[in-house]
């Protein structure tokens, strides 16, 4: 076996086949949306090769730079929101009763479809009917808000939700990690007579750094890219107020057909989105860092 | 990486069905050949071409026609088995042609569409919403002008004036309409009679109307904006109605300016009416099936919405009959003042049928086209609740009489504005359905609204 595995065709044999279908189904349609982001293209008809204008339109394009400053928020609470779910996690990961079954709780949003989500929080939300304006008025409050038809707070409306949707994948990944801990170090701790304070914040958490600093790029890429729960629920309205850069960029390819417009926007995010992975990385890398993402 | 998943799902697709139609272009192709002779035959011996297309199927090749739709079995089943019956007709009659559909849903269809034609593999046959949506295959030249089929036998005349027009691109048409739909006001009389008003007749009469609903707790209109072009509609007929459908055209085909008055005044009165308190609270998150809800649960008195919802007020057995029998129409009011007529309506034609540039069986495809109009027309109202784009003879049509007070009212329509979003190109609409929404929510003046309007259309120039 080692003698096959130690000649080098044979390894290039095996790994062709995913090789093959990952250049086919991902990477070739990578370079020819770079492609199509130098086209002024309307999805049909003729291509006309413009060079670089469509990421000069892109400058200057106050839509863009409005979806994209809500997908920063959007990161930005996602990260935030990362401390909550590290919280709760040490919290069930101490052997409290029950812990089991919370965990379960809130790993459920996770099992949900997207979709289903969205139409489950459209219904949170509905302006009269809502479970939500329901409580509200009827302990006293006279005009609720709006929620998602109002401008100023329907980006914030909708944040709650995502961040919900994700509560369990990260609680589970701090569960898991939390529970590799070494039991011997944190007994030692506790002997020592460090508070159980003193054990999270010393002892737990940098024992998984590694893994925060992965949650941490997981769930700003996650926010950059985000589309699905925005693109039922109010579809980046009213007038843009919610939109987010992926569901921009869906808009001009296959609302108003400008695909050539659009692939750049795609493009871009793919670039930003590498930057900014880069960026993390150089941040919170040290150099024995077990955890390579 | 979204676009990652799209473009490779796309391009699995594209993969897909050009391995697929691989296969099959050599018998097509061939088959063709033999069916173009066959079909010049016909043009020439005029009157004998059934005859003779019976006699001559034997020694013709047998051809497939692919035929693309979006009435899937599942969510229309009364369109998916009409379709089923005039193929079956097409077929006995054209015995020679076999007629393959595929069926999607619509976002699907469209995004299909839009990917087999890059690729140069159009259906023979498939369905095109006008206008916007035809332009750019129309001019690609991807779909074939139909001209000949209408002028054959008279067929253009049997279309309600102006629906082969929004098929037509420099006078030729592309496609011929299968759908035509208008939008009248739908309103509540149980509601109207409990609180005591009448249909109004002028604005002014609207406001008083939505006024006392408003003061006496009900909700006076039902309104989605979440959907836009919901709130479209009742920015077109009030432009309409104050300017004419002059004003708003000439807007838009660039002989005149957005910044006309008249628009900014239909802008101001949306406005007023939000000022009123007319629509629903929290319209503009509210999608046009949540709003719709509210009028059917009789919680909102009157709904603006194009007569292809007429079913749910007639026929739809599964809509309680009390509030059916409630649910009456009015024609949108008049300005006092204003240049437009109270006959005509905002509307449009929905889907209609193309034929591909490209294909191997154009003679059979457009036999196919001119059949399925014919046939679709005769039926589509009666089984289908479908008002079609050919005229439809209310005297021979056995349905309740909402249906027949809509059809009469489009037989004496003396204009019909276009749905905004059918009219304009794709970008400027979407910039239309923006600002829409931002008006109805009073984030922008009427001055604003108009001039976000011209600075998009003199942008497209």
């Amino acid at each position: 076996m080692n003698q096959i595995m130690s000649n080098k065709r044979v390894i290039a044999l095996y790994t062709l086949p995913a090789l093959l279908l990952i250049m086919v189904l991902i990477y070739v349609p990578l370079a020819l949306t770079g492609y199509y982001g130098l086209m002024d293209w309307d999805g049909i008809g003729e291509m006309t090769f413009i060079g670089l204008d469509n990421y000069a339109a892109l400058i200057v394009d106050g839509a863009f730079w409005s979806s994209a400053w809500h997908s920063l928020l959007l990161a930005v609470f996602s990260v935030g929101s990362l401390v909550l779910y590290l919280g709760v996690s040490l919290v069930l990961a101490s052997d409290v009763k029950g812990a089991n079954l919370f965990r379960k709780i809130y790993l459920i949003p996770m099992l949900l479809s997207s979709v289903a989500i969205a139409q489950l929080w459209l219904r949170v939300y509905h302006p009269t009917n809502g479970v939500m304006n329901r409580f509200l008025t009827s302990i006293g409050i006279e005009n609720p808000p709006l929620w998602l038809a109002d401008t100023s707070i329907v980006l914030f409306a909708i944040f709650i939700p995502i961040i919900w949707q994700y509560a369990g994948f990260y609680i589970i990944i701090y569960y898991a990690a939390l529970k590799n801990v070494p039991n011997e170090i944190v007994e030692a701790a506790r002997i020592d007579g460090a508070s159980p304070l003193q054990i999270a914040y010393k002892i737990k958490l940098p024992l998984i750094a590694g893994i925060i600093k992965v949650t941490i790029v997981l769930a700003v890429i996650g926010s950059l890219k985000y589309f699905d729960l925005i693109y039922v629920m109010t579809d980046g309205g009213p007038n843009g107020a919610s939109e987010v850069m992926a569901s921009y960029m869906y808009k001009l390819a296959f609302r108003t057909n400008e695909f050539g417009y659009g692939s750049a926007v795609g493009f871009f995010l793919l670039i930003l989105i590498l930057i900014v992975t880069y960026l993390i990385r150089k941040a919170t890398t040290s150099k024995d860092d077990e955890v390579q993402y | 990486m979204k676009k990652k998943m799209y473009l490779s799902m796309f391009s699995a697709a594209a993969v897909l069905s050009l391995a697929a139609c691989g296969s099959g272009d050599n018998e097509e192709a061939s088959g063709a050949a033999g069916g173009n002779d066959d079909s010049g035959n016909n043009a020439a011996e005029g009157n004998e071409a059934e005859g003779n297309n019976e006699g001559a199927s034997e020694d013709q090749e047998e051809v497939t026609l692919d035929f693309m739709h979006l009435w899937p079995q599942g969510s229309s089943p009364d369109h998916y088995r009409i379709v089923e019956d005039i193929i079956s007709e097409f077929e006995e009659e054209y015995s020679h042609v076999t007629v393959e559909m595929e069926v999607l849903e619509n976002e699907q269809y469209k995004n299909k569409l839009q990917v087999v034609s890059s690729s140069n593999q159009l259906p023979d046959v498939g369905m095109t919403w006008p206008a916007g949506f035809l332009e750019p295959y129309a001019e690609g030249e991807m779909f074939a002008p139909l001209d000949d089929i209408l002028d054959e036998d008279g067929m253009r005349d049997d279309f309600v004036a102006g629906t082969v027009e929004a098929y037509s691109v420099d006078d030729q048409a592309y496609a011929l309409p299968l759908e035509l739909n208008i939008a009248p006001v739908f309103y509540n009389q149980a509601i109207f009679e409990e609180n005591g008003v009448e249909v109004p007749e002028t604005y002014e009469d609207l406001l008083s109307v939505i006024d006392t609903l408003a003061s006496n707790g009900v909700t006076p209109i039902a309104l989605g904006n979440r959907d836009r072009w919901t709130g479209s509609m009742w920015y077109m007929y009030l432009a309409d109605r104050i300017g004419g459908s002059d004003a708003l055209n000439s807007a838009i085909d660039r002989s005149g300016s957005f910044e006309d008055e008249r628009l900014v005044d239909a802008a101001a009165r949306i406005q007023e009416m939000v000022d009123h308190d007319a629509f629903i609270p929290g319209f503009n998150g509210l999608s046009d099936q949540e709003a719709k809800a509210e009028f059917m649960n009789s919680s909102a008195a009157m709904y603006l919405i194009g007569s292809w919802d007429l079913p749910n007020y007639t026929t739809n057995e599964e809509v309680d009959q009390e509030f059916r029998d409630n649910i009456d129409f009015f024609k949108f009011p008049e300005v006092d003042g204003g240049e437009g007529e109270i006959n005509n309506w905002v509307g449009g034609p929905g889907v209609g049928l193309f034929v591909a540039e490209d294909s191997d069986v154009k003679e059979e495809a457009k036999a196919f086209v001119k059949h399925f109009t014919e046939e679709w027309g005769k039926r589509s109202v009666e089984d289908a609740g479908v008002i079609p784009g050919t005229q439809v003879n209310t005297d021979e049509v056995d349905l309740p009489d909402l249906f027949i007070d809509v059809l009469d009212e489009l037989n004496n329509a003396s204009d019909i504005t276009l749905f905004a979003d059918v009219q304009m190109s794709s970008s400027v609409a979407e910039e239309h359905l923006n600002m829409i929404q931002s008006l109805f929510g009073g984030e922008v003046t009427p001055e604003e609204f108009t001039e976000a309007h011209e600075e998009a259309l003199q942008a497209e120039d």
